[in-house]
């Protein structure tokens, strides 16, 4: 990798005419606040940086140059048009400190976009603040508590949480304050019954269930698992993470979740590479209304206005300034008003043919997939053990090597109680073609593999960089370049 | 095939234990179970002096892939903890029935030593598996 970072392209005394700093104008700040020395900032011209930033985005595997895969996160395209109108010039300009008067067209987006999510998840009320699907699952879990301890049922200390879970469902749990418990999975890829049989009790304040799973299968028990938890007094929590694969055929609302968060930069098309921003809305059932995080958007007549503590005094609180990543709402909510309710459909089901065809065309080529009797939902696994055990090659080379055929990689490793795993979902936005490709280049690969086996785990080959050490990386978290030191 | 030593006893949940002359007992995880996690890049270990019930998680093993709890295979008291770990993790890799042990526990119960496995079984369980 010959790029130079931006520091090392810093000569003193060069700048961008359009950038430079105007003279001090704030001359009443207290001495002691005042720096003593110039901040530490690359001196570049205006054509460096724009060339420096360009050739870095020209390195970058993206939807808008390549297939991307990547299990769970449904990176699918992100139209234009969504960009286009989110930029028109009376939201760009508007300020989130403005009177509600001058406010009332984003508004009206903001509350309709409510509306269109409530009709499409089947819940009651819904609150746009968090800014990822992290922290609405924050949102949601701090709600499950909220309830519990409005009714002074204060002895609930654990979360359930099946193994296939993604980490942030424990990890919120534990935010939240509570322990979690892992529940199995059954063979057959829907969550062990008898198990969460086991485990529920007096100490359960809920279950965080993602629906289709992380295995790509719809539990066909979320019935019978609602009725499990909430005979013992616990909440039912949806990671709203696959929405994609059930929008307009089933709503979450109808299979007896009592909160839900949406990964709007997933399902809902929103741009989400390189961590964000996201939008982890949130949905709540008739139970957990009095908690949602503020502000919310209401309608008095034909005004709209923000509904704040005053409207909501049991409100966990705000997450977020203001109405959270409003850019990334706008955009969210025309994706939504340009495919409208049949649109809608089409997205899971489109989803979930490419994902079934691409399986079915994998196992043909002689993948082993983890659930071969059960139907994709709109991601699948292939195992890779066999490959492991005969060839020597892992996951994660084939990972690799599919960098150097043109394919961002599928999710490796999770759900981890898979071997050898690859989490992969096409979307519904790619052609039969490309699907085609990617067959092909598994198939390719593996030749490869039984050929020359040592190139493969060499792989990538034509990337920016080779392959990276993932375990230095973790182990040394200091990243922070210094002038003149050794980087 | 992973390395099983014979002279241990073994979890369900890939955790081995040596019982040590003066009744304490020594907890690692298994070949097997390193081997599945990868490079381990971070070990959260209790304190001595906790008290865990068995199948309770007393820490946590991180690697690239994953993060996983490590689940008490008896019941006890915390006498040690491995400190090397702390800036070592890979010591879990490179040696997980030596160096790379995890804790030292007075067991609280012994009869459920006697519920664990024995090597001979545990390979078999690993086979199933
Ligand atoms: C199943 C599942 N749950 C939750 C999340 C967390 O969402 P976010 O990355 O928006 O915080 C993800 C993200 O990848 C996920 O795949």
């Amino acid at each position: 990798m010959s790029d130079k970072l931006i520091f090392e392209h810093s000569r003193s005394g060069r700048r961008a005419s359009a950038q430079a700093p105007l003279a001090a104008t704030a001359n009443d700040l207290p001495e002691k606040f005042l720096r003593r020395s110039p901040p530490l900032l690359p001196e570049v011209s205006e054509l460096q940086t724009v060339r420096h930033y360009t050739r870095l985005s020209q390195k970058n595997f993206s939807i808008d140059t390549h297939f991307y895969p990547l299990g769970s996160c449904t990176m699918k395209y992100n139209p234009r048009a969504c960009n286009q109108l989110a930029m028109l010039p009376g939201f760009l300009a508007r300020h989130p400190l403005g009177p509600e008067s001058h406010g009332q067209g984003f508004m009206s987006c903001m509350y309709e976009l409510q509306e269109m999510l409530k009709a499409v998840t089947g819940m009651k009320e819904v609150s746009l603040t968090p800014m990822a699907g992290a922290q609405g699952e924050f949102a949601g879990v701090a709600m499950i508590r909220a309830y519990h301890r409005s009714r002074n049922d204060n002895d609930r200390n654990e979360i359930l949480v099946p193994d296939a879970a993604h980490g942030t469902n424990p990890a919120t749990a534990t935010m939240c304050g509570y322990s979690t418990r892992e529940i199995p999975t059954g063979k057959n890829g829907d969550v062990d019954i008898e198990a969460l049989k086991a485990a529920v009790g007096p100490q359960t304040a809920g279950i965080m269930l993602t629906n289709p799973s992380t295995v790509g299968v719809f539990d066909r028990s979320i019935q019978e698992m609602s009725r499990i938890v909430h005979s013992a007094g616990g909440l039912l929590y949806y990671d709203g993470a696959n929405l994609n694969a059930i929008l307009g055929k089933v709503a979450p609302g109808d299979m007896g979740f009592d909160v839900i968060h949406m990964n709007l930069h997933k399902t809902f098309s929103t741009p989400h590479g390189g961590g964000g921003p996201g939008s982890g809305a949130v949905g709540v059932g008739d139970r957990l209304k009095e908690f949602l995080p503020l502000p919310v958007v209401g309608k008095d007549g034909d005004r709209y206005r923000w509904l704040t503590e005053a409207d909501f005094p049991q409100s966990i609180g705000r997450l977020s300034a203001f109405m959270g990543n409003a850019g990334v709402l706008l955009r969210a909510y025309v994706y939504m008003r340009l495919l409208g309710r049949k649109g809608m459909e089409r997205v899971s089901e489109n989803a979930a043919l490419g994902a079934n065809y691409l399986m079915k065309k994998l196992q043909d080529a002689g993948f082993e997939l983890a659930y071969p009797e059960r139907r994709a939902s709109h991601e699948f696994i292939v195992t890779l053990k066999k490959e492991k055990s005969e060839l020597g090659v892992t996951a994660m080379d084939f990972a690799k090597c599919l960098l150097d055929h043109g394919y961002h990689a599928p999710t490796t490793y999770f759900p981890l109680l898979v071997p050898e795993c690859l989490l992969i979902e096409p979307t519904e936005c790619e052609a039969k073609e490309d699907l085609d490709g990617f067959v092909a280049a598994m198939i390719a690969i593996r030749e490869q593999a039984k050929t020359d086996p040592e190139k493969v785990k060499g792989a990538p080959y034509t990337m920016p960089v080779r392959r990276l050490d993932d375990v230095r990386a973790a182990r040394q978290l200091d990243l922070r370049w210094q002038p003149g030191a050794e980087n | 095939m992973s390395n099983v030593p014979a002279d241990l006893k073994y979890s369900s949940d890939h955790e081995w234990v040596r019982v040590e002359d003066d009744g304490s007992a020594v907890v690692g995880i298994t070949d097997h179970a390193q081997g599945a996690l990868g490079d381990l890049v971070f070990v959260e270990a209790p304190e001595p002096g906790s008290v865990f019930a068995s199948g309770e998680a007393f820490g946590v093993v991180e690697s690239v892939k994953a993060a996983s709890d490590m689940l008490c295979p008896f019941g006890g008291e915390v006498l040690g903890v491995n400190s090397a770990l702390d800036d070592t993790p890979e010591l879990v890799n490179t040696d997980p029935y030596g160096d790379g042990w995890l804790i030292r526990m007075q067991p609280a119960d012994t009869t459920e030593l006697d519920g664990l496995m024995d090597a001979a079984a545990y390979e078999q369980f690993l086979e199933e598996a």
